[in-house]
């Protein structure tokens, strides 16, 4: 055991056999809450809030005992609403529950409470939310980064230890990097998605976001396994994910593609990116250049497989059955127009019209059809690789830190790009991480880690030796004029 | 117009509901008649986060139709969204199957002979009922069939007539039926047609502008609603204006078809594979042992039944109309008793004690060896057969050998002219004026003098030498 003892296993055990109080963390966490949530600037990471939340009495057991964790809000549950970050759902709750959030329960741990997010996933900086914008903890006028700002602001401000969030292009890896903690993408089919609000099914995976690898690992290990309910979830042994945070890097092969390098990087991130290389060699792992040539794809395909997607899931939201119901319509299709105009954000009108468009007829081929085969060639490259003798892939997991509240909100593209290193793993399916790598003039940045289908415990094996060479980063100072609720 | 005649050319989309019990991608029930919007969950309801598993059962019952119809079944099919609103399309979308259906390249071969190709067989969710009748300014929405599984049966225009259409769908609701694929219940809807036509010169192999005519609820809907779009067409054709690409309902009250939208409007479906489910792969050993499990199918069995047991063609219809009275008709005759005596009885009294709902055909009353006992007390001159009609519903009702219930009821057939001469004299005195008429030359009234005498006996007289005596009795004091 190594500096774990305020980890959430540790401190697991210690609810279980009774040397802590099953509502003990709980109690903290809300105290956290108060001092970030009612300052100043308020952080504003949550949607929905449970204050009394883990107070009912009696023993706790589970992996997860007592720990209070933090849950994007496109994850269904019964006792919060579940809004997806959209008007269009407001105030809609769930009749069940999603099956990570059942198995985090299950596991004994505490939802404290709903995370803000961009609009049903849609976005890098938790800004289109119709919640308003989550700050970054670090600094107050820079984005968290997102679609799962507000879990990775609530585990970086340490209000909860760990923190659940869902990675279409990054939505959990760039966020973890722009505010300093870690953040797991597994590999698509490791967590089930039944109750993952869908954005693009193809490539939405349930991730974890932890203040340290091991506690990412913890949560991850216990949302992970097959469902019956997700015909895409697949049915592969779990590796012991805590013992592969000890396993240390010698002999480990460490793969640098030099597309995730391009020249106009930040040379702030670049020097942090070396020196994590170099921390890695130190540490026993061999560092070796790699291509993976089809890179330049991977944002076309994706801006046209995921709108595409996302334009069919987000149909239901229609106003015939539940949420918002726009009252003034004579029609059926007047209601279908009002209400999805009124109840949609900009950005999700934006990927709808692109979709709608990519799967139309006499367009299918042209863009539906050229980015699937873009996806084979990218899924190609990294099979290559891996089999090739690359154990692990490293990249920056953003081309820049957390940049400005409003900066890139009404530049698409430049939002786009914030993902450009992220999108890979989800058209591949690989599982991807993010962990800190240090700061950039006091702003986290991360470092992306890739590995081949299901080896988890590869990407947990070099994180836990970065996080030992360079140390986590932060917490950042707690804002001085909070006050507890 | 003088040009050559005109010819229809036809072609039908069947849509089958399969009698799996539950629903294509939850578990709950597709039972008939439930209140509405109380057969629903997350996923069929398309609640935000629920998603489709595939039922195992229902691809079972698909493969079978698709075998039956000859059809190449394909080691990999796709399920794809069909995307529109509509209010009872929970999800805004449909799940089927487009470029890569279940299977391809069928066949069927109707009684007249005629080859008619099954295009491709599909699987899909139904959607749910939007009711317009129940309020006054509003349409209700009931959910309970959402989801429902079906196969979508989709054949060749290869049919020239409203008749011979509606032959085809006879036959394939026979070998749905026979094959336990579904129940083929019009009324419930769990049979749907479609039905695509148009008129080209005879000898062209032209494809016309077809129309489609939906809302074909029955047999005689399909061949009566072709029939007034094939005159339209004529009409239309006769005018010197062409036909136009149109779908059309059937208003069976009205007897005519409506324009329900033109093609050329008709919608894109933005038709992709649908990420929540993978492909479906069938291993080569799955499709062998279902197919395998089809046993002999219904045409080639009452191919069997006329040449094997040389029943008359109808006889072989009525035994091979479903798995289980053909198999029981079997079982009789293979306990000694002659096979057009069995089909006699199997297709009279025993149908008639199954509809009526006293007995089954896995009755214990009615199994195969205790009819056989009754057929042989008949034909031993033991019973009458009426009497032994009277015998069967006793089995039926309570389990009995037939013997048993022939000694308890005193049922034994009275062959003793003595006693017989007794009933006929009786009868000849009670109905002087029905003898009158029989001698003046209505000798059909024999018959009802023949059942005066049984009814008298009870129903234990020897029909055969009733007949005789009476026959005697009324020409001998005939003057």
């Amino acid at each position: 055991m190594r500096e774990n003892s305020n980890g959430v296993a540790a401190r697991a055990a210690e609810v279980r056999n009774g040397q802590l109080a099953p509502d003990s963390m709980v109690a903290e966490a809300l105290e956290a809450l108060g001092a970030w949530e009612f300052g100043a600037s308020p952080l504003n990471a949550f949607i929905a809030l449970d204050q009394r939340a883990g107070r009912e009495r009696g023993p706790r057991d589970g992996a997860l005992a007592g720990i209070p964790v933090a849950v994007k809000d496109n994850l269904a549950t019964a006792d919060f609403p579940t809004t997806c970050g959209s008007r269009i759902l407001q105030g809609f709750r769930s009749p069940y529950e999603a099956t990570a959030v059942r198995r985090l329960r299950r596991a004994g741990a505490v939802v404290l409470g709903k995370t803000n997010m961009d609009e049903f996933g849609m976005g890098s900086s938790t800004e289109n939310s119709a919640f308003g914008p989550t700050r970054n903890p670090w600094h107050p006028e820079r984005v968290p980064g997102g679609s799962s700002g507000g879990s990775a602001a609530a585990v970086a401000a340490g209000i909860v230890p760990v923190a659940v969030g869902s990675d279409t292009g990054g939505s959990v890896r760039q966020p973890a990097s722009f505010c300093g903690v870690v953040g797991i993408k597994p590999t698509y089919g490791r967590v089930s998605r039944y109750g993952l609000v869908a954005f693009a099914s193809s490539l939405d995976q349930v991730g974890a976001l932890g203040r340290t690898v091991r506690d990412a690992a913890a949560l991850l290990e216990v949302v992970s396994g097959r469902d019956p309910r997700d015909a895409t979830s697949v049915n592969r042994p779990v590796p012991p994910l805590a013992a592969a945070c000890d396993r240390g890097v010698r002999g480990l092969v460490v793969g640098v593609p030099r597309e995730y390098f391009p020249p106009r990087l930040d040379p702030v991130v670049r020097r942090l990116a070396e020196r994590a290389l170099s921390a890695l060699e130190a540490a026993g792992a061999e560092v070796r250049d790699v291509s993976l040539p089809h890179t330049r794809y991977a944002i076309p395909a994706y801006y046209i497989i995921a709108p595409a997607e996302a334009s069919s899931n987000l149909a239901r939201y229609d106003g015939v059955r539940f949420g918002r119901r726009c009252g003034e319509a004579d029609s059926t299709e007047r209601l279908y127009e009002l209400s999805r105009s009124e109840g949609f954000g900009t950005e999700v009108k934006r990927r709808i019209l692109l979709g709608t468009y990519a799967l139309s007829a006499g367009y299918y081929d042209a863009y539906y059809g050229r980015a699937q085969e873009a996806r084979a060639v990218i899924a190609h490259d990294f099979e290559r690789v891996f089999r090739d003798g690359v154990d692990v892939l490293f990249t920056p997991t953003s081309p820049t830190p957390a940049f400005r509240l409003g900066e890139r909100i009404h530049d698409p593209y430049q939002m786009y790009l914030s993902d450009i290193f992220t999108v890979p793993a989800n058209l591949a399916g690989v599982p991807a991480l993010s962990v800190p790598i240090g700061l950039a003039e006091g702003l986290p940045v991360g470092g992306q880690l890739m590995a081949a289908h299901w080896r988890e415990d590869t990407l947990l094996t070099a994180a836990a030796a970065i996080e030992a060479e360079l140390g986590t980063v932060g917490p950042p100072p707690v804002p001085a004029a909070g006050r507890a609720i | 117009m003088n040009g050559s005649p005109l010819e229809a050319v036809i072609g039908l989309e069947v849509h089958v509901q399969l009698d799996t019990g539950r629903k294509l991608f939850c578990a709950d029930s597709t039972a008939f008649g439930a209140p509405p919007n109380t057969s629903v969950c997350p996923v069929c309801l398309g609640l935000p986060g629920a998603l489709p598993v595939l039922d195992p059962g229902a691809v079972d019952l698909a493969l079978r139709a698709a075998l039956a119809l000859d059809c190449t079944i394909h080691r990999t099919s796709i399920f794809a969204r069909k995307n529109y609103f509509y209010p009872d399309l929970p999800k805004g979308y449909q799940i089927s199957q487009f470029e890569r259906p279940l299977a391809t390249g069928g066949v069927v071969e109707l009684d007249s002979g005629r080859r008619v190709r099954i295009r491709r067989v599909h699987m899909e969710e139904d959607a749910g009922k939007s009711l317009h009748d129940r309020f006054a300014s509003a349409t209700a929405v009931d959910l309970n069939r959402t989801g429902t599984p079906l196969i979508e049966i989709v054949s060749e225009p290869d049919l020239r007539s409203p008749r011979e259409a509606r032959s085809c769908l006879q036959l394939l609701k026979l070998l749905m039926e026979y094959l336990e694929i579904s129940d083929c219940n019009m009324e419930e809807g769990s049979l749907r047609v479609d039905a695509n036509v148009s008129l080209r010169e005879k000898g062209s192999e032209r494809l016309e502008a077809s129309t489609e005519v939906k809302n074909l609820n029955s047999f005689s809907a399909v061949e009566k609603a072709l029939g007034v779009e094939i005159e339209r067409q004529t009409r239309i054709r006769a005018g010197g204006a062409a036909v136009i690409r149109q779908t059309l309902l059937w208003d069976a009250a009205a007897g005519d078809v409506r324009v329900m939208r033109n093609k050329e409007d008709s919608q894109d479906y933005r038709y992709f594979p649908d990420p929540d489910l993978p492909p479906l792969v069938l291993p080569a050993q799955r499709v062998a042992r279902l197919r395998a499990g089809l046993g002999e199918l219904p045409r080639a069995k009452r191919e069997r039944f006329r040449r094997q047991y040389d029943l008359p063609a109808y006889d072989a219809g009525v035994l091979t109309s479903s798995r289980a009275l053909a198999d029981y008709f079997e079982a009789v005759t293979a306990c000694g008793r002659q096979p057009k005596t069995v089909s006699n009885w199997v297709m009279g009294p025993v149908l008639k004690i199954v509809k009526r709902g006293i007995g089954h055909l896995a009755s214990p009353g009615l199994a195969p060896a205790r009819l056989a006992e009754l057929i042989a007390l008949v034909d031993g001159g033991t019973l009458s057969a009426p009497a032994a009609r009277t015998v069967l519903a006793g089995m039926a009702r309570t389990g009995d050998p037939p013997a048993a219930i022939v000694q308890r009821e005193g049922l034994t057939q009275v062959r003793e002219d003595q006693v017989l001469e007794g009933w006929v004299a009786d009868a000849v005195a009670a109905h002087q004026r029905e003898v009158a008429r029989y001698r003046g030359g209505e000798t059909r009234l024999l018959g009802f003098l023949i059942g005066q005498v049984m009814r008298a006996s009870g129903r234990k007289a020897d029909p055969r030498r009733v007949n005789q005596l009476l026959r005697a009795a009324l020409d001998a004091d005939a003057d």
